[in-house]
């Protein structure tokens, strides 16, 4: 058993399940957005949550973080319901990195990436605060503008310094929403690196990803999503079959193998009709 | 396992970085400058009027109150000084401190660099539970009926206006600038309700007050805004750092560990209480929480540690030198206080809406 210190002080070592997820069902006006979901985050992995748009991605990471209720089912952090942690305790266990990034007023990027020690003032590892701040400017390469103000920056700089933010915080549980969705390639790699090494801290990083081979590459294992419920769970190499792909995007996809790494790389298949079915509302000879 | 690149963490992480280079530098010079100007402006203001006092009588008075040897203003000097000069100097500081901490605190709380006590309605909110005090000739609470009203009315007024005009944790310009109008709108309409059913009297003080001037100022009128003005500016900086952490909008600030409905809550109470305090003495005075916070923030950065205690003094120095010019402009005639700052703050708010409208999402 590990120590699980409940309330307030140092959330100690992050224990195998960070985060599960029993059950989980979440209504949006009316609409479920989750239906049922059964999730473990595992420490000491990288979680890919993919899926079309709307499949429940964002609301399933929402539930993790706290932001969204369940309204059935059960979500639990550090073996506790997600709703009895305190704002502070849960903000020294998780840190969340939103899909939009905007920020009030000029503050440097630096000022930006210190706020996200801002869940330990007046604890012990308020001492790590430069340090660990200096590794996260480094690590996303947000250091040349860090003394720029956040709101003079391009979209995939700002993106960047919300992930150095993120990675200040310090926190056993990652959850990343669309990360690489602003970033060049360069930076799309350079995020999936930075995952394996928090993964390799012994952290537990969940993210969701719109690009299948960026997830193929670099996540333990994958959740592929679809109209609120998980379709498959498992290894990359396991769960992106092309016919699971297709039927899941609606869109005819081929899955090889990366001939240098071994993982599945997906690619769409541009050269046959698409199976959906024809609207017409395009086929300009009706006109 | 999948994974292409090994971890490289501990490759990766540089040593210890240097100490952060930290610029307290601006903030202290800025600090230092304004309560020079503030200490001026108080001699000075003292020293003009009607009855010149020079200034080392003033001094030398001061100390003589303070036990410290000197000696008291020859002739009537003295009783002018203290009963009628230093009261609206005190006053005057008292408002400014307080309107200018309040802008900085519906700022920071709306995520918005527009709002302002006066702007979004708080001000007129709280002058219509002012007016009706006068109107109706309250007495409930003696010295401090009426400075009372105006906190429960600008409370009713902050909250409606925060409820109304955000969506999705944020308030747009627009919103915020229409929510304004309108609260402005109801109560202008209250007021002049209240002034119609009001007698000769009540009008004569109300039109007093309404004009936004320090000319009434008397040590019992600074009593009675005292306990308000003083509790909200001192709990107002040790919301500072939530202030800084809701720039990044309240999910993340609630990721970050900030309890945001409690702060909404108590920056509520707070902004009531020092625009209530302001108002209940000077009537509608706008502007101050506008400029002050504005140009403090582009000269030393947008942190409320420093921002806060800035913008009080700031504002506090500004309405000093502002309520001088406005008694002596036009000498013997006095320009009400209210009319000066709104001549030079609206151009100001054009200027800034321009601005704001050019760098949507970058405000600055």
């Amino acid at each position: 058993m590990r120590l699980r210190r409940r309330h307030s002080g140092d959330p100690g070592p992050v224990p195998d399940l960070p985060a599960a997820v029993s059950g989980a069902t979440v209504l949006l006006g009316g609409t479920a957005v989750l239906r049922g979901v059964d999730l473990d985050v595992r420490a000491g992995e990288v979680l890919g949550l993919v899926g079309p748009n709307g499949a429940g991605k964002s609301t399933l990471l929402a539930a993790l973080s706290g932001d969204q209720a369940a309204d059935e089912g059960r979500v639990s952090l550090w073996g506790r319901p997600v709703g009895e942690w305190s704002t502070v305790d849960i903000a020294r266990r998780r840190a969340v990195l939103p899909q939009a990034h905007r920020v009030s007023f000029p503050f440097t990027v630096r000022d930006v990436v210190e706020m996200g020690r801002a869940p330990w003032a007046g604890t012990a590892r308020r001492d790590a605060d430069d340090r660990r701040i200096a590794a996260a400017l480094a690590l996303t390469e947000a250091e040349p503008f860090a003394q720029r103000p956040f709101t003079s920056l391009s979209g995939g700089e700002q993106a960047r310094v919300m992930l150095a933010r993120v990675v200040a915080q310090d926190a056993g549980l990652v959850l990343l929403d669309e990360p690489t969705a602003a970033l060049d390639l360069r930076h799309q790699e350079m995020v999936g690196r930075l995952c394996r090494s928090l993964a390799a801290e012994g952290r537990a990083v969940v993210i969701v990803l719109h690009d299948l081979d960026l997830a193929a590459a670099y996540c333990d294992r994958t959740a592929v999503l679809a109209e609120g419920r998980i379709v498959a769970c498992g290894p990359p190499a396991d769960v992106f079959t092309a016919d699971r792909l297709t039927e899941v995007y609606r869109q005819p996809v081929k899955v090889d193998l990366d001939p240098d790494t071994g993982s599945p790389r997906v690619t769409p298949l541009r050269g046959v009709p698409n199976p959906g079915r024809r609207s017409g509302l395009l086929d300009i000879s009706h006109g | 396992m999948t994974a292409a690149a090994p971890p490289q963490a501990a490759s990766q992480r540089p040593a210890p970085a240097p100490a952060r280079i930290r610029r307290p530098a601006v903030p202290a010079i800025l600090a230092v400058v304004l309560i020079g100007l503030l200490a001026l402006g108080v001699l000075v203001s003292a020293s003009n009027g009607a009855f010149a006092i020079p200034l080392g009588d003033i001094v030398a008075s001061i100390a003589h109150k303070l036990g410290l040897g000197g000696a008291p203003v020859e002739g009537t000097g003295e009783g002018v000084l203290w009963n009628i000069r230093f009261p609206r100097v005190v006053l005057g500081l008292l408002v400014g401190a307080c309107l200018a901490c309040a802008g900085t605190l519906m700022q920071g709380m709306f995520g918005n660099p527009l709002a302002e006590p006066g702007i979004i309605g708080v001000s007129s909110g709280a002058a219509v539970g002012a007016v009706a005090a006068i109107a109706f000739g309250l007495t409930f609470a003696g010295n401090w009926t009426i400075s009372l009203c105006a906190f429960i009315a600008g409370l009713a007024t902050v909250s409606v206006v925060y409820l109304m005009s955000r969506s999705g944790g944020r308030t747009e310009v627009v919103t915020l600038v229409l929510t304004g109008v309108a609260v402005n709108g109801l109560a202008g309409a209250l007021i002049g309700l209240f002034i119609f059913y009001a007698d000769n009297d009540e009008i004569t003080a109300i039109t007093f007050w309404q004009m936004g001037s320090l000319s009434q100022a008397t040590w019992p009128k600074i009593l009675a805004v005292l306990p308000l003005a003083a509790v909200g500016l001192m709990t107002a900086p040790r919301y500072a750092r939530r202030l800084d952490l809701l720039s990044l909008g309240e999910r993340s600030a609630r990721h970050l560990g900030v309890d945001v409905e409690r702060l909404r809550l108590h920056l509520i109470v707070i902004v009531a209480l020092l625009t209530g305090a302001a108002v209940a003495v000077s009537g509608v005075i706008g502007f101050i929480g506008l400029v002050v916070p504005h140009l403090l923030r582009m000269a030393a950065g947008p942190g409320h540690r420093a921002l806060l205690p800035l913008s009080t003094m700031g504002g506090a120095a500004v309405i000093v030198w502002a309520d001088l010019a406005a008694r002596t402009v036009a000498a013997p005639a006095e320009i009400p206080l209210g009319i000066l700052t709104a001549l030079v703050g609206s151009p100001f708010f054009f200027w800034l809406l321009r601005r704001t409208r050019r760098h949507q999402g970058g405000w600055a």
